[in-house]
């Protein structure tokens, strides 16, 4: 790319690699997650595949120079497919003791650490737990390649003629870093000058500062004896076409908007502020052009009810929350599920229970998804397996809600909210048609007579003359939608809502097998895992094993073609970061012996320990 | 969007046309009847087509209003009625919407849902029928309900303090603030037309006879006698007067307390004359219904104009695309940082 080039050549010797996994990991307010997505966006113009990692603490501003107040932002970027943030780092950034502490056991053995002394002072490790200096410790530079720099003395030098204060200086320092490690990868640093010139608009003698502070650090690494060389990584081959970099969060968001573009209804959002759901209120908020109305409701029980509220007039009606407040929601999708009313909800997983882990994954709501609420309520239930599969997800769950009339769960979470990848921007003209029909017919209209294909019955919008009905969370009789307490009644209504769930089947696309069509073990995930599976068993696969993935994004109904499939391998691993719930369902459902891989650490699963595990099984066949 | 295009012309209609064709199961002799042929009776005069009402309720015996009313009804979940009715005037503000509550589903269950569409002051009518009791769990004590009294749940009398309807909607900031009475016919249509042509939340409290679990519980506006002395009519612009033809009464303000005169012992133009649009009169006035030494105020507290909330969002609506034109999607993807790939 020709804007991507640096803004001077490398004079050092450049070594090329296939990868690399950075980790910036600093103070709360350090800006650490800046200085990441930053260079992110870099590494995205030099076109590299790459995947992302943000992990921040719960605490808004918690104490600085604490170890739970350390917040970090990992990136894996390579010349070939990045399936996941990485394993293991190549490259730790520590911008304090606590940084240090808390991920130095990430770092590969004579992985690159850059640390800034000057923040290694007594108050920092103390506060960090060390006894002693870690930077004296000759077993680290044993171990590791210690870059020891003065960033933030440095940063302040470079900012010496301006008339900024100290604080405000210091606070630079970030930029530093980035510029260094965008030396020492050789990332254009163009991307993040355009950046700091948007963002600090206002305020002119921080463009002037970031940018300096950046260019510092970048010529530091030039300079600096202490660096021999530099690292290039060649972009990748990646297909064709116009990329952004999208997180899951705005991909939910953006799916919602183009849903509602292409089928002409009008939406209602509207969510309780709950981590790390909010953001796609945030977003949606943003898009009043878009005529998304977004209501920031008085509690979770709330946010459901008034997308209840707008689906019965026509609209359609979208909530996000996270595990906690799906188990409030509960109640009104029973509503949905019996008014037989499309909405949408989407469940951003977080470490639970109760609180939990707010900042941190999970993919322990499936069975709370599927069963979570009183009596027989079936819905159907999607689950995107990467960032921008969060488009499609939340685009396919509209679809599905408005022409099955049924209330669609979305599984999302932390990871995958947080989570950026480069994504091909599609053309929204390719996505499915979304079709609806409003009932404005008098002839034959009863509010739950049904569609022969789909069992949906009519959706009437309240203003239609003639086809004046009250609906509502009592048992209905079959047809009349009149209230009905017949035994034989409830027992055909309660099959009607089931069946039609399981009609959705006939929308899911044949499953896509990475691998042998049969063979020695079949690995099935969902959700955020994707890429953390495929990298493993892509690895067995180089290693000859005739080991298969699947990646299920319908979990609820499952696809038709799953069980033929699970049946043509002697095994079957579920990797899944909760205690084995995917696994329950499909042992449930297809009576095969599946087996779990579980970790619940509140962290993504690491490619390393799925092949572990893809190892392990395949020793227990012999 | 949906709002409607040109003003439709509502056809003529009678009660009749706003009768549903479902069984009505409320046991016989309660208040709720008169009240659902008091709203029939007033729905032609509202001049809105039938087919623009809906009426959306929560759960308990006053809730299974909309199967009675032929026009769209949605009966949803206790307490949740106030949600799902903002949900709906946000996707359609073209409808006229009518939420019916009773004292358990909107001050107990509801209580939080109901503070808010208050104080957003969404355009719906708020209709709380309040017999102070849980008729359809078969007589629990309720939010309503008196202190000390015996109820199923409470044998040796209740120990929590009732809360006041009005005080209660006047305190999170309701716009319309009414009382009327389930025996009254007329005064209820009356009361029930200004609140829906009022512009935001209106909030109505309606005292209803549950003559199964709490018969006559507001005897004192329903016996011929008591209601002489024990119910104040309320109107705007005119004194606050009760009590018999022949010796009056009437309120004065002793600075902000509320005191009760007989008429003819103050000097004309001493007596209180009620101002509607006065919200501090009207806190004053609802508070009247906790103490036995006051008539029991009826007809509308409050009336007072604020933004209402959908219309506001609405308008940042309208702003934005009269600003910068309609969204499109293709043109959000591909805005911010891109890069092409060969
Ligand atoms: S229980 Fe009371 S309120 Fe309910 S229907 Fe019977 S009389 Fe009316």
């Amino acid at each position: 790319m020709s804007d991507g080039t640096p803004v001077s050549a490398p004079k050092k010797p450049r070594r090329e690699l296939d990868r690399a996994v950075v980790r910036f990991a600093g103070d709360s307010g350090d800006g650490m997650q800046v200085t990441g997505e930053q260079f992110t966006t870099e590494t995205a113009w030099a076109g590299n595949d790459l995947s992302t990692l943000p992990n921040f603490p719960a605490e808004i501003r918690a104490p600085a120079g604490t170890l739970f107040g350390v917040s970090s932002f990992q990136i894996q970027f390579g010349r070939h497919r990045v399936y996941t943030p990485g394993d293991r780092l190549d490259c730790l950034v520590a911008m304090n003791p606590a940084a240090l502490k808390t991920n130095l056991s990430d770092l590969k053995d004579g992985g690159l650490l850059i640390l800034n002394t000057n923040s290694f002072d007594q108050k920092n490790l103390d506060r960090a737990g060390y006894k002693t200096n870690p930077m004296d410790d000759s077993a680290l530079a044993g171990r590791y390649r210690v870059h020891k720099v003065e960033i933030s003395r440095l940063t302040k030098e470079a900012l010496e003629d301006l008339s900024l204060g100290t604080k405000e200086k210091e606070r630079c320092k970030n930029f530093f870093s980035l510029g260094l490690v965008s030396w020492i990868y050789t990332r254009p640093i163009e991307p993040t000058v355009t950046w700091i010139k948007k963002r600090f608009a206002k305020n002119l003698e921080m463009v002037e500062a970031n940018i300096r502070a950046l260019k510092a650090g970048y010529h530091f690494g030039e300079t600096a004896e202490i660096f021999g060389e530099c690292y290039g990584i060649e972009p990748a081959e990646l297909p064709s076409g116009l990329y952004r970099s999208i997180t899951g969060t705005r991909a939910l968001a953006w799916g919602l908007l183009a849903a509602a573009q292409r089928s002409g209804l009008s939406m209602v959002y509207g969510a309780y502020p709950i981590t790390p759901a909010s953001d796609i209120l945030h977003e949606l908020a943003q898009h009043k052009r878009f005529r998304v109305r977004t209501f920031q409701a008085e509690d979770e029980i709330a946010a459901v009810g008034s997308v209840i509220g707008a689906a019965f007039g026509g609209a359609i009606g979208v909530c996000a929350t996270s595990g906690p407040g799906l188990a409030l929601k509960a109640e009104g999708m029973g509503l949905a599920v019996m008014a037989e009313l499309p909405i949408v909800v989407f469940d951003i997983q977080r470490a639970g229970p109760s609180t939990g882990m707010p900042t941190k994954t999970e993919q322990a709501d499936l069975l709370q998804a599927m069963y979570g609420r009183s009596s027989e309520a079936p819905v159907v239930i999607l689950a995107p397996a990467t960032p921008g599969d969060c488009f499609f997800v939340a685009y396919e769950a509209v679809r599905l809600a408005v022409k099955y009339m049924v209330p669609v769960l979305v599984l999302s979470d932390g990871y995958l909210a947080n989570g950026a990848e480069p994504w091909v921007i599609p053309n929204p003209e390719s996505l499915p048609e979304i079709s609806v029909g409003f009932r404005t017919e008098k002839e034959g209209f009863f509010p739950y007579v049904r569609d022969e294909a789909t069992l949906a019955r009519p959706w009437v919008r309240p203003g239609t003359p003639g086809l004046e009905h009250q609906i509502g969370g009592l048992e209905k009789e079959h047809i009349t939608g009149h209230v009905s307490y017949a035994p034989d009644n409830h027992e055909l209504m309660v099959k009607l809502r089931a069946e039609k769930v399981r009609r959705v089947a006939q929308e899911i696309p044949a499953t896509t097998i990475n691998g042998p069509s049969a063979g020695d073990l079949l690995v099935v995930g969902w959700g955020g895992t994707l890429g953390a599976i495929t990298g493993a068993v892509e690895e067995a696969q180089m290693e000859g094993k005739a080991v298969a993935s699947v990646h299920i994004r319908h979990m609820n109904p499952l696809p038709p073609d799953l069980g033929q499939i699970l049946r043509q391998y002697r095994r079957v691993l579920v990797p899944e970061i909760n205690s084995g719930q995917l696994v329950r369902l499909l042992r449930a459902e297809y009576l095969v012996d599946a087996v779990g891989f579980n970790r619940v650490r509140g962290l993504p699963l690491a490619t390393s320990e799925i092949k572990e595990a893809i190892d392990q099984i395949l020793k227990e066949k012999e | 969007m949906s709002e409607a295009t040109g003003v439709k012309e509502p056809p003529r209609y009678t009660k009749k046309d706003f009768e549903s064709d479902q069984d009505v199961r409320w046991c016989p002799g309660c208040g709720d009847y008169a009240i659902l042929s008091a709203i029939q009776k007033s729905m032609p005069d509202l001049g809105i087509p039938r087919e623009d009402i809906v009426f959306i309720s929560g759960i308990g015996c006053s809730s299974r209003f909309p199967y009675y009313m032929n026009t769209y009804g949605f009966h949803t979940i206790h307490g949740r009625a106030p949600a799902i009715a903002t949900g709906l005037r946000l996707a359609r503000p073209d409808l006229k919407v009518f939420v019916v509550t009773g004292d358990g589903d909107g001050l107990s269950i509801g209580g939080n849902h109901l503070i808010h569409v208050l104080r957003r002051n969404v355009n719906v009518t708020i209709l709380l029928f309040n017999n102070k009791v849980y008729g359809l769990t078969k007589g629990q004590y309720s939010p309503t309900t008196e202190f000390g009294k015996m109820t199923k749940s409470t044998p040796f009398g209740s120990a929590d303090r009732p809360v006041n309807p009005l005080t209660f909607a006047l305190g999170v900031g309701a716009t319309f603030v009414a009382r009327t009475v389930d025996r009254n016919v007329a005064h209820m249509e009356e009361i029930v037309k200004r609140a829906a042509h009022h512009k935001g939340a209106a909030f109505v409290e309606i005292l209803q006879n549950c003559n199964v679990y709490n018969d006559l519980a507001w005897n004192a506006v329903y016996d011929r006698e008591l209601k002489v002395m024990h119910e104040l009519r309320v109107q705007h612009g005119k004194p606050l007067l009760f009590g018999p033809i022949d010796d009056r009464r009437g309120l004065v303000l002793e600075g902000s307390k509320p005191k009760v005169v007989r008429v003819k012992d103050v000097a004309e133009g001493a007596l209180w004359v009620y101002d509607e649009t006065d919200p501090w009169a009207a806190q004053a006035l609802a508070l009247l219904t906790s103490d036995p030494e006051f008539p029991i105020p009826v007809g509308v507290l409050l009336n007072v104009e604020a933004p209402v909330y959908e219309e506001v969002l609405i308008d940042q609506e309208k702003k934005a695309v009269a600003d910068r034109g309609v969204g499109d999607v293709a043109e959000l993807l591909t805005s911010g940082d891109t890069w092409r790939i060969p």
